[in-house]
């Protein structure tokens, strides 16, 4: 192409551009870039195969070894065989504490996922990124949303290789629905955006992953013990038992038991949801709120 | 005319950047102290300054990234506290630091940002494509941007700044870090997207011959407060014009003879040489060798000398512009910065 031609055709196109000034600054809708920010960071998770991997390994490690090592029906059997069916099934509410404890890994996974959501935020700050996403008219909120939006969709695709997995080694699937998983899944949903938005909250101002490290593991491992998750709550002492009933992960461990195993619940179902769905709508309007001031350079 | 109709539409006249009385104070540092000043439709205005002057702090708080501590700014006729948004959307931002993602394409980072202008989809493939042929990266653009070299990450940036056809394009040290002949096609590219999309350029520099050679006009930071704005010939002739200096055969006293040249407006003799202050300097030059002739001597020796940015800096702040203040001074003062920010 000559010098010339190409001149032409930039002239041809900034005339174009002019004539399209009026339509750009029409303002695009509110949760415009939404879409476009949670897939980048989508993006990154599933074009890089080792972060997937590594993604999807680490429940069925977790799955493997921890429900697989703790066995406590077993301590049962080998000293009360014939009443260890009854003991276990009051205890745990279902007939192995695999089961059990593999519908607390659903949470577990989505904790453990929601965590990173406040992490990718202080890279992208560091990285320049977030600067560069803040001289653009994407709403403050959209930008904490993304965050929360991407995170929720990793940790879903990993409570699903989980269920899975946990099917195969054994989980009790005599009493599961195909509605049951639907609603249990919706139930990790609702956690999973409470969560997030919590984490990324957390990181707004942060530019330091150190720090970020330290929030993550002094809030993470409570979050996770103070929760009927692992163990059973009722035989937890009393002091600790107010703070699992104030303890989201508790909720949604509660209402995937109920659905999947047909356990007795800690609440009733519709308890369960609607402290979920306070959750979070609660803790994401309290990102999108605290994005307006603390989102900045 | 169009763009009449769009100052008109959007509250402006002339001036694109109006800022009154503008201050960001970090603790007790302040890192823009009250500065006043405006940049008019279409120019090319240089924002000069050492390390820690304020420089990036001011773009900052011009791109709405920060919010002043006091005083108020006019973009694109809009308030940059109250009306952020439309800022927002009539600026493009080139700030200092490489800011696309680096596990996307070139192609990618720029689609990404089209979509956070809200463009529509079906007009940001073609314009990205467009951009990315401006700056010379067609062919890079389907690679990951970790593979770029500064030199194309800088173009890619450039190319970023202008998805949203900005009327207004902040430059933060575009040249920062860069090897002499990456610099020059870098603002190269600069003037070549100036006249295309008639656009108004608010750069920072530090160098000192760019800022000469680029700026219609300059203002000159230093400590947070603006200590001379004007064009880089008013800021040089406001040091007292140029210098010539000479050497003669013979060592009578004309200083007389000379200072009565209307051109001239100081001369000092040592010896047989003179050190001659003179506005128009090559005019000037002619005419004194003309009179040292027609008193029968001979010029040994001239040199002409223009003042450079170099020293309009030194008068103005009492600091050569290449000596970095101290390290630990500049240090510090970051870390006051980074610390109140957190």
């Amino acid at each position: 192409m000559s010098k010339t031609d190409r001149r032409s055709m930039e002239v041809q196109s900034q005339i174009e551009e002019h004539t399209n000034i009026s339509t750009q600054y029409l303002n695009p809708s509110p949760i415009h870039g939404l879409w476009a920010l949670t897939n980048r960071d989508l993006r990154k998770w599933y074009t890089n195969p080792f972060q997937l991997f590594m993604s999807l390994i680490q429940p069925i490690i977790w799955l493997g070894l921890f429900g697989k090592a703790l066995d406590f029906g077993a301590i049962f059997s080998s000293s009360a065989p014939q009443l260890s069916g009854a003991i276990v099934s009051s205890v745990f509410g279902t007939g192995s504490y695999f089961s059990f404890l593999a519908a607390g890994m659903l949470t577990f996974v989505i904790l453990f996922t929601a965590m990173f959501s406040g992490m990718s935020i202080v890279w992208d700050r560091r990285f320049g990124f977030l600067n560069k996403v803040l001289t653009t008219p994407v709403a403050r909120g959209s930008i904490v949303m993304a965050k929360v939006l991407s995170s929720v969709g990793r940790s879903l695709v990993q409570a699903v290789i989980v269920l899975m997995i946990a099917v195969l080694l054994g989980m009790d699937t005599s009493k599961m629905t195909l509605l049951g998983v639907a609603g249990t899944f919706a139930a990790m949903f609702l956690m999973a955006i409470g969560l997030s938005s919590l984490f990324v909250m957390l990181a707004l101002r942060s530019t330091d992953w150190q720090t970020q490290m330290a929030i993550m593991n002094l809030l993470n491992l409570p979050l996770l013990f103070a929760s009927n998750a692992l163990f059973p709550s009722k035989f937890m002492p009393e002091w600790l038992q107010y703070i699992v009933k104030v303890n989201p992960v508790s909720y949604a461990t509660d209402a995937a038991r109920q659905l999947l195993l047909g356990s007795a619940g800690m609440a009733s179902l519709s308890y369960d949801f609607s402290f979920l769905l306070g959750f979070a709508i609660l803790f994401s309007l309290i990102g999108i709120v605290m994005s307006w001031k603390y989102l900045t350079k | 005319m169009i763009s009449d109709a769009y100052s008109a539409d959007h509250g402006y006249d002339s001036n694109i950047i109006e800022v009154k009385g503008l201050s960001k104070h970090f603790g007790k540092l302040k890192a823009v102290d009250g500065i006043t000043f405006q940049v008019k439709e279409g120019e090319i205005f240089g924002f000069l300054g050492p390390n820690g002057a304020g420089k990036t702090t001011t773009i900052n708080m011009l791109t709405t990234l920060l919010p002043p501590t006091s005083g108020e700014a006019r973009v694109c006729g809009f308030d940059i506290r109250k009306e952020a948004n439309e800022v927002r959307k009539r600026i493009g931002v080139v700030p200092q630091e490489y800011t696309a993602d680096e596990d996307l394409t070139g192609m990618q980072n720029i689609m990404l940002c089209g979509e956070l202008y809200g463009i529509k989809k079906s007009e940001i493939e073609r314009r990205a494509r467009e951009l990315l042929e401006l700056v010379d990266l067609a062919d890079a653009a389907d690679r990951k941007v970790s593979s770029y070299s500064g030199g194309m990450r800088r173009r890619l940036e450039l190319a970023a700044g202008l998805v949203n056809s900005p009327r207004l394009l902040f430059l933060d040290e575009p040249t920062l870090g860069l090897d002499v002949q990456t610099r020059t096609a870098v603002w190269e590219y600069i003037r070549e997207l100036k006249e295309e999309y008639n656009m108004t350029l608010f750069v920072t520099t530090h160098y000192l011959e760019e800022a000469d050679s680029l700026c219609d006009r300059i203002a000159i930071i230093d400590h947070g407060k603006i200590v001379k704005i004007g064009s880089p010939s008013e800021l040089k002739s406001g040091l007292g014009g140029d210098v010539i200096q000479l050497t003669l055969d013979d060592s009578s006293d004309l200083t007389e003879a000379i200072s009565r040249i209307s051109l001239v407006k100081e001369v000092k003799k040592s010896d047989s040489s003179y050190r001659i202050k003179a506005e128009r300097g090559e005019e000037a030059a002619p005419l004194i060798i003309e009179l040292i002739r027609s008193r029968g001597m001979h010029v040994k020796t001239i040199a002409l000398t223009k003042p450079t940015l170099d020293e309009v800096y030194l008068e103005y702040t009492g600091r050569a512009f290449r000596d970095d203040e101290e390290p630990s001074k500049v240090w510090a003062q970051r870390m006051t910065m980074r610390r109140a920010r957190a």
